[in-house]
């Protein structure tokens, strides 16, 4: 029976750049455990000789043709943008190098 | 804050290094790994972009056939055997400069694995570094920092993104640990990146160029005490751009971790940055908590499975690779295992080559290499291959001086036009007015103010003293500031005092 | 006038065709009955009456100059459901993520609508990034059921099922994910097909779950979803994972089964998807509706998929997980929403702040369970072993169709349920996909058409039709075989029987 604390959802909260409220943390620990306890069925499936299936079709090898096609003008790619600045989407700071 | 370090033969006297080269190189495709967008150096901001490397909703990504083709190629010239079957994975984490916040890359499943590369080192012996994988993967855009100083991140205001080169194909390959390389590490580190852009330049991949970023070096350095055989904490090192610099930054990090292990201290596995100016590398800032990338297979693209077929046809589709190369050129131009290692410690056997191969001879194209070109590449302090001009430039150059219509001093400039990015020889010959001045008319009037200017002369060789000509040709090469050709000068001149 | 409201898209298409009326009369009559009767729908979140009509005067330009029409449905308004993109209208995935945004690109869906002179008349509301059963989860409040307007429409394509049950328009296209399609269909009297996965492109759509989204049509009739079905499938080069093959003649297959019979057709009966937690008024509808298939002269076999039990836990491993990276590129830096972007704050914590203010809790659920799924030390134990469940799962169908043509279930386990009714127990609005999940799961062709109301509460109820990989076409001809066989044991189709909505009014 998987178990998740206030600690590990404040965890994925960070990894997925969410930022929950205290309420938050709460209501989602406790839904999240009774949703993993009852997806956690998945594992009673015994599957050591069974490959996995990550898409649903079987084609393989779909490539493209290395010739360039018409894209979006800069207008059209800083059409959505909330800020720009000489062509370029303006975002706030950056601490980190990726 | 500068770091303590240890003094570099001490280091070794009790620490064995281990090497990791990670060596990210962009594809020279005509469009970027996912989509039909240009894949070029330097157009104006998010002109090169569309719903899929803007990573827009919605879109989706198809794979660029020739980026596999080229990846294939160059897992076959590093002799790693290429993956049956494989996928792309997404390697989740959230950054500005990554549209869709995760990089579209090849994880567990490599396309190309289990290799090596032959490098020679500067004493001519050569060493094997072992090719654990090279994989696809994409690029991300460029982050501009406003603000601070120097367009450095910290202290910056605000950035401003550029997504001309998301979605760049990157073939990022990665070496085994580098074992037993002891007092030589650095100069292997070189070596092996010098051994990887000459083989990747000869299958026409990619433009190689590390002041660019298209090749881009990150090394990863950790310390064994000596007479242990457990790899001790790496540190990886980022921005290392030129070959000089990934020497520089191995031996700094042997220093630096030498000297925090001796003190007691710890090495931190952690991302350093590495600093041109001073040579030295410095930590990033800690981060909160440790990356999670939850990778997965790439829902959006389908499996690889490159049959026998394909993989023996591409297999015959492999150059002459450098170390082939080496050996042709050494028959063929009949040069000794010194003149050779020279050559190659210079940098310059596959540019003389390719020159040979776009029809310089090759005297010629060696000169030139070895001589005003590499003074140049002193003189700038870069590599040779990376001075703004081709062989194919240095090939023309030569070729017009074999045509008369250029001077030997007069192809120096022509040469300096180049490298002084003013176009082609032909356009810097036309542009300057350097071309050798053979026109009959225009030497004529000058031969004949020669002539007037020094009467003793003209009647000397007007009296049979046909070596009194050299003069006049001299004044007259003066003159037209060296542009006549001179051969045809002196037919004028003793043509002129015959009559 | 109203009356146009009422003609399948097929009838329109003739009729318009024939130029005994125009395509613009017959978009007006469609507008006119949105204006009237969407005020208490809510089924769309955008309308474009000019373009519409623009794009409907097109299509009666070009047939009085004696040109061919476009398509089968040139001239014939339809509704999309506001998760494709399109380049003259805001898309916004029923998320304040989205709130306005006007993307620079047309998806092939709607390009292929364009080309084939379908008046598209407005975007349509849904579960935000379709995930939802009810559409409930919309930012922009929710949808009602047309059948009784404190119901549920479904989810998460709410906003086109109902639309297209309202008789707002005769034709909507919609996403299915799980059930997206064909629960809501199921729930309000309609047709709804998620033809087999890689049928109809991608591109443009919103992904929610890359490996399992899949669009298709909505109507009121088979042959009508079948036409739609010609006009959005099919090969697109910008979808890796399209399949480079002829779409299924479901068009023909719609009119062969609407004529004839089934006999020598082999139907199977999941007897997995039957008692506990299903609503007894529509298993009985259900076994009226299979024993109509018997009387058509399918032979009726009970068939076991066991894997199907394990459907819904990895559907909601693998959903999630694969949403949690789909939607990390809504961080307020390139368009949507931006919040807390205050010169001081740095780029993590606005992308944190937006996010947060975004979302939604349902997508916020979905994206922590993804990401908890797919993370280091877990992913293993849950989204691996789903992925070996995904392939139980297809070998559990390969199975069934060596013994027999299609399979059936109900559609859903119960009739549409009343609005706030499931939104604090996620577990039981997940339990509303139960019947749907394990076609997304294994990519092959599932619909739902009207199988009568439910007699413990006279709301609609689908039977889902379940057919092999790009055998889409079978699925369409059991079905056609059926509906006619239903409307004429009923004296008529059952979207015909939905209350009138301007005398109920609100």
């Amino acid at each position: 029976m998987p178990t998740i604390s206030r600690a590990e959802v404040a965890h994925l909260a960070r990894l997925a750049r969410l930022a929950v409220t205290e309420e938050e943390l709460d209501l989602f620990a406790s839904q999240l455990e009774v949703i993993l306890t009852s997806v956690a069925r998945v594992g009673e499936v015994a599957a050591v000789d069974i490959p996995p299936t990550s898409h649903a079709v079987g084609l393989t090898d779909v490539f493209r043709a290395d010739v360039p096609r018409p894209g979006l003008t800069q207008q059209q790619a800083l059409s959505g943008a909330y800020a720009t600045e000489d062509g370029r989407f303006r975002v706030p700071r950056i601490l980190d190098e990726s | 804050m500068t770091a303590a370090l240890m003094d570099y033969d001490e280091v070794l006297e009790r620490f064995e290094p281990v090497l990791g080269l990670e060596v990210h190189v962009e594809l020279s495709t005509a469009t970027k790994m996912f989509c039909g967008c240009p894949n070029v150096f330097g157009a104006p901001p998010n002109t090169q972009v569309c719903p899929t490397c803007l990573g827009l909703p919605g879109a989706l990504p198809v794979l660029n056939g020739v980026a596999v083709e080229s990846a294939m190629r160059i897992g076959l010239a590093l002799n790693c055997s290429i993956a049956p079957w494989c996928r792309f994975a997404r390697k989740n984490y959230f950054y500005p400069d990554m549209p869709k916040n995760f990089q579209t890359s090849q994880y567990d499943e490599p396309i190309a694995v289990n290799g090596s590369l032959a490098v020679q080192l500067s004493d001519g012996s050569l060493f094997t570094v072992a090719i654990e994988r090279a994989h696809m993967e994409e690029d991300t855009g460029k982050s501009l920092h406003v603000g601070g100083s120097d367009g450095r991140i910290h202290g910056a205001s605000h950035s401003l993104l550029d997504y001309n080169r998301a979605g760049v194909p990157l073939i990022e390959v990665v070496t085994k640990p580098i074992e037993g390389a002891g007092v030589r590490a650095p100069e292997i580190a070189r070596a092996y990146v010098t051994a990887l852009r000459d083989l990747l330049r000869a299958l026409g991949v990619s433009d190689v160029r590390m002041d660019q970023g298209s090749m881009r070096c990150d090394a990863n350095v950790s310390l064994m005490p000596r007479g242990s055989s457990t790899f001790g904490t790496r540190t990886e090192t980022k921005n290392v751009n030129s070959l000089r610099s990934v020497e520089r930054a191995v031996r700094y990090e042997m220093c630096r971790q030498a000297a925090v292990l001796v003190s007691g201290g710890q090495i931190v596995q952690e991302t350093r940055h590495f600093d041109e100016a001073g040579g030295t590398t410095s930590a990033g800032r800690r981060k909160e908590t440790s990356e999670d990338y939850r990778y997965f297979p790439e829902p959006d693209l389908v499996p690889i499975a490159p049959s026998d077929d394909w993989v023996a046809r591409l297999r015959a589709t492999l150059p002459e690779l450098p170390w082939q190369r080496r050996a042709r050129a050494k028959s063929e131009w009949g040069l000794s295992d010194l003149e050779l290692r020279d050559l190659v410690n210079a940098g310059a056997l596959d540019l003389i080559a390719a020159t040979v191969d776009a029809g310089a001879p090759a005297a010629e194209a060696r000169s030139w290499w070895v001589s005003y070109l590499s003074q140049q590449a002193n003189s700038r302090g870069v590599e040779l291959a990376d001075l703004p001009i081709t062989p194919a430039q240095v090939a023309r150059v030569i070729a017009l001086v074999a045509e008369g219509a250029l001077t030997n001093n007069l192809a120096r400039q022509v040469v300096d036009g180049v490298l002084a990015k003013e176009g082609e020889p032909d356009e810097v010959v036309a542009a300057h007015g350097l071309a050798v001045v053979s026109d009959d008319a225009a030497l004529t009037a000058a031969v004949e103010q020669a002539l007037a200017a020094a009467p003793d002369i003209a009647d000397k060789i007007r009296n049979g003293k046909l070596a009194a000509a050299g003069a006049i040709v001299g004044a007259v090469m003066k003159a037209t500031g060296g542009q006549a050709n001179a051969q045809r000068v002196r037919e004028l001149v003793l043509a002129r005092c015959a009559s | 006038m109203t009356r146009l409201t009422r003609w399948s898209a097929a009838e329109l298409a003739a009729r318009i065709h024939a130029q005994d009326i125009t395509a613009v009369e017959v978009t007006r009559a469609h507008l006119d009955r949105i204006t009237a009767v969407d005020p208490a729908l809510h089924a769309f979140l955008h309308l474009d009456a000019s373009a519409a009509l623009a794009a409907a005067a097109a299509v009666d330009d070009g047939l009085r100059r004696g040109e061919a029409p476009a398509s089968p449905l040139a001239g014939v308004p339809l509704a999309i459901k506001d998760v494709f993109t399109t380049i003259d209208m805001p898309t916004t995935c029923g998320s304040r993520m989205l709130q306005g945004w006007r993307p620079p690109y047309d998806a092939t869906v709607t390009r292929k609508l364009r080309a084939a002179g379908v008046v598209i008349v407005g975007k349509t509301n849904m579960d935000e990034f379709a995930m939802g059963s009810s559409t409930e989860n919309s930012a922009y409040g929710p949808t009602r059921n047309p059948w009784d307007l404190d119901r549920v429409p479904g989810g998460s394509g709410g906003g086109s099922a109902a639309a297209v049950a309202a008789f707002e328009v005769p034709l909507a296209v919609g996403t299915d994910t799980g059930g997206s399609i064909r629960q809501p269909s199921a729930v309000t009297g309609t047709v709804g097909v998620k033809p087999t996965y890689g049928g109809v492109s991608r591109y443009g759509l919103v992904a929610f779950s890359s490996s399992l989204d899949q669009g298709g049509p909505v109507a009121r009739t088979v042959l009508d979803a079948a036409l739609l079905h010609e006009v959005i499938g099919g090969y697109d080069p910008q979808d890796s994972t399209s399949i480079d093959a002829p779409v299924p003649p479901v068009v023909q297959a719609a009119r062969a089964g609407a004529t004839g019979d089934l006999i020598g057709i082999r139907v199977g009966v999941v007897s997995q998807f039957r008692g506990d937690g299903y609503q007894p008024g529509v298993l009985r509808a259900f076994e009226v509706a299979v024993s109509r298939l018997r009387e058509l002269g399918a032979q009726i076999v009970e068939v076991s998929c066991p894997s199907f039990d394990h459907a819904l836990p990895a559907y909601y491993l693998i959903a999630p997980s694969e949403c949690s990276s789909n939607l990390a590129r809504f961080d307020g830096m390139r368009y949507g929403l931006r919040v807390g972007d205050d010169g001081n704050r740095s780029a993590e914590e606005v992308m944190s702040l937006t996010r947060e203010a975004g979302f939604g809790p349902e997508v916020k659920r979905r994206i922590m369970l993804g990401t908890y799924a797919l993370s280091a030390g877990y992913y293993d134990a849950y989204y691996g072993q789903a992925q070996k469940v995904r392939t139980l799962i297809i070998r559990d169908f390969a199975a069934a169709f060596e013994q027999v043509d299609v399979l059936v279930s109900p559609t859903t386990p119960t009739t549409a349920f009343r609005i706030g009714e499931r939104v604090d127990d996620p577990l039981a609005m997940y339990l509303s996909d139960l019947c749907t999940i394990p076609a997304n799961l294994a990519g092959n062709a599932a619909l739902s058409v009207p199988a009568g109301l439910s007699d413990d509460d006279g709301l609609p109820v689908g039977l889902q039709v379940m057919a092999p990989a790009l055998a889409d076409d079978r699925a369409y001809r059991v079905a056609a075989a059926y509906e006619v066989a239903r409307d004429g044991a009923d004296g008529g189709p059952l979207a015909q029987r939905v209350p009138d909505l301007e005398v109920v009014g609100r």
